[in-house]
């Protein structure tokens, strides 16, 4: 510092300046500007060639867009996919907490059956159950060992749709319950000492303090297994319901326009899964409440707030702002 | 209020209670202290059945605790009867457990609501005239997490006191706390004890100890080594092992 004599002895030093007072120079970045054109570029000759490239047959996509049979597999895929995630939900909290019980063999039963489950591959419990009425001809209610109330013949009970619904849903449980099983242990011990502390009772205990907290683990792997389930139920072809893939397959199997009205069921599995996607953000966000120590904001707000602060800035007179 | 009467309690081989005999009158404040290991958690954790005794019994407030007595036989009782036991009890953890998805006016509402099936708006107010008292008014609907250690163990200590209890438990409700931040807890403590409330306190406070308590408990290797005023316990121990310890805390 003393060696420079020549300056900043009598020229006065300007004050420092203070960031959010002074212009501020944003760094440049080239390379990022690069790689945004590359994708665009790649992401217009996609765009381009699909729609002009005439095979891709639009105008069909649009045609059976709305079509009866559409729509009916439509409905079939949805209904599916509700019935057997909330089997698989009810059913997989029940092994779950069969699975953490002090009792051995309901320990070992809920094992049991996660391990056979997952273990086959679900094609085939697809077929086991439609050809139920093989194995056991005729289904029967009553006392276990004993006299029988009612019975019915397997092939009036077990039609195809209810074979889809059992393969689905008895296959959807064992994966819920180990999901569901991390989520309930993820939650501290702490908890429910207090929780007994307080008087609360085990099941008490259970939907107050310990699910609302376990959903924060439990719901995105949940959001996975319903879009992989609302695409899986597409296996169901195999004994012939027809759900949106198959009537969509039945439509091409005649006009042979296979490429057209694949994807126009794609388009309508992307629509449902982003509509999905769009619920399990808000599902997620209501159980994300008080772990952190930031107050929420919805993504509208997020969207807001960062606009606020970009006019602020620019207000400044920020130069050269680049894309984050 | 609370009688031990020759508790015994094993984990394993390991005999972590042995014989334990004292009493609690009403109105009495307790303090526990002993180095680390000693079972005094053990000790409290059965007061209210967070551990289940091998020997011996307990009574709060007259009634055995965890058994019914039927024609000279102990009968276990239900989990429905010891949660309706446990209500009664108060307790306050070394780490709070508060409820993170609650605010702290949901986490002092809860129990009263939920377990004792009281009336929203009443317990809401009562709720709120704790969190006042214990000095939260502004901090009501701030997440645990918002909150620092000492706001949190005084939520705690008003979600505890939510359900009337007739007797409190603390669990060494300072020692997670920064040492600027213990004075505020205790001072919740100290007037709850001047109001009457009937406490054990396990704590590394001496010099709460020696202020609040009328009696101090000195626990080594799972016995009660002595017990009597402060004044005695801390000032005059008349055992080589509470003279050692305290020469150590103190
Ligand atoms: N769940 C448990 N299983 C097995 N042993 C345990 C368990 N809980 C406590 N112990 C043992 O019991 C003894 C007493 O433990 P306790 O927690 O009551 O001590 P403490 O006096 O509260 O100690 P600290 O001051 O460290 O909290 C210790 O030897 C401990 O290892
Ligand atoms: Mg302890």
């Amino acid at each position: 510092m003393s060696t420079d004599v020549s300056s900043g002895a009598e020229t006065k030093a300007p004050p420092p300046l203070h960031l959010g007072e002074a212009p501020t120079v944003g760094l440049k970045h080239p390379s990022r500007w690069i790689a945004v054109l590359v994708v665009f570029v790649l992401a217009a000759m996609a765009v381009h060639s699909a729609i002009t490239n005439p095979n891709f047959r639009w105008d069909l996509v649009g045609d059976y867009f709305w079509a009866a049979p559409i729509m009916d597999g439509l409905r079939v895929t949805l209904t599916l996919t509700v019935i057997c995630m909330a089997i698989g939900l009810v059913l997989g909290t029940a092994l779950a907490l069969m699975r953490l019980s002090p009792n051995p063999v309901l320990r070992s039963a809920a094992f049991g059956y996660v391990w056979l489950l997952r273990g086959v591959p679900l094609l085939v419990q697809l077929i086991v159950w439609y050809n139920l009425s093989a194995l056991y001809p005729r289904l029967s209610l009553g006392i276990p060992f004993g006299p029988e109330f009612v019975s019915f013949e397997s092939n009036h009970v077990i039609t195809a749709y209810t074979a889809a619904i059992l393969g689905l849903g008895l296959n959807q449980a064992a994966y819920m319950a180990e999901i569901i099983r991390a989520g309930l242990q993820s939650v501290d011990e702490g908890q429910l000492e207090a929780a007994s502390a307080l008087g609360m009772g085990r099941l008490r205990t259970m939907m107050t303090v310990v699910l609302p907290q376990a959903m924060r683990v439990i719901l995105p792997p949940t959001g996975n297994e319903t879009i992989t389930m609302l695409k899986q139920t597409s296996l169901v072809s195999v004994v012939a319901v027809a759900d949106l893939l198959y009537s969509t397959q039945l439509i091409y199997a005649k006009n042979f326009q296979t490429i057209p009205l694949l994807i126009m069921a794609c388009i309508w599995y992307l629509i449902i899964i982003s509509l999905l996607s769009v619920g399990q953000y808000y599902l997620e966000r209501h159980f994300k409440r008080g772990s952190s120590r930031q107050q929420h904001k919805s993504l509208w707000q997020h969207l807001r707030r960062t606009a606020a602060l970009r006019r602020d800035t620019s207000a400044l007179g920020t130069e050269g702002s680049t894309p984050r | 209020m609370v009688s031990f009467s020759k508790v015994r309690k094993y984990f394993g081989d390991n005999e972590v209670l042995k014989s334990i005999t004292f009493d609690v009158a009403p109105r009495e404040v307790l303090c526990i202290i002993g180095p680390s290991g000693s079972g005094k958690s053990t000790l409290l954790r059965c007061i209210n059945q967070l551990e289940r005794i091998d020997g011996g019994r307990i009574d709060v407030d007259g009634a055995m605790v965890g058994y019914t007595e039927h024609s000279g036989r102990l009968h276990e009782m239900h989990p429905r009867q010891i949660s309706r036991q446990r209500t009664d009890i108060g307790m306050v953890f070394q780490n709070f457990n508060l409820f993170p998805h609650m605010t702290a006016l949901q986490n002092v509402c809860v129990s009263p609501v939920k377990v004792r099936r009281e009336r929203k708006a009443e317990v809401r107010e009562r709720a709120e005239q704790l969190l006042r008292r214990v000095g939260l008014g502004d901090r009501m609907n701030h997440y645990p997490r918002q909150l620092s250690g000492g706001q949190q163990q005084r939520v705690a200590i008003a979600r505890a006191l939510a359900m009337k209890p007739q007797l409190m438990l603390f669990d060494e409700p300072t020692s997670a706390l920064d040492p600027e931040l213990v004075g505020e807890v205790l001072d919740v403590m100290k007037d709850l004890a001047a109001e009457g409330m009937t406490m054990v306190v396990v704590t590394h406070e001496i010099g709460f100890a020696r202020e609040v308590a009328d009696t101090v408990a000195f626990m080594d290797g799972g016995v009660v080594v002595e017990s009597g005023p402060p004044a005695q316990v801390i000032g005059d121990p008349q055992h080589q092992r509470t003279r050692d310890f305290l020469s150590k805390v103190l």
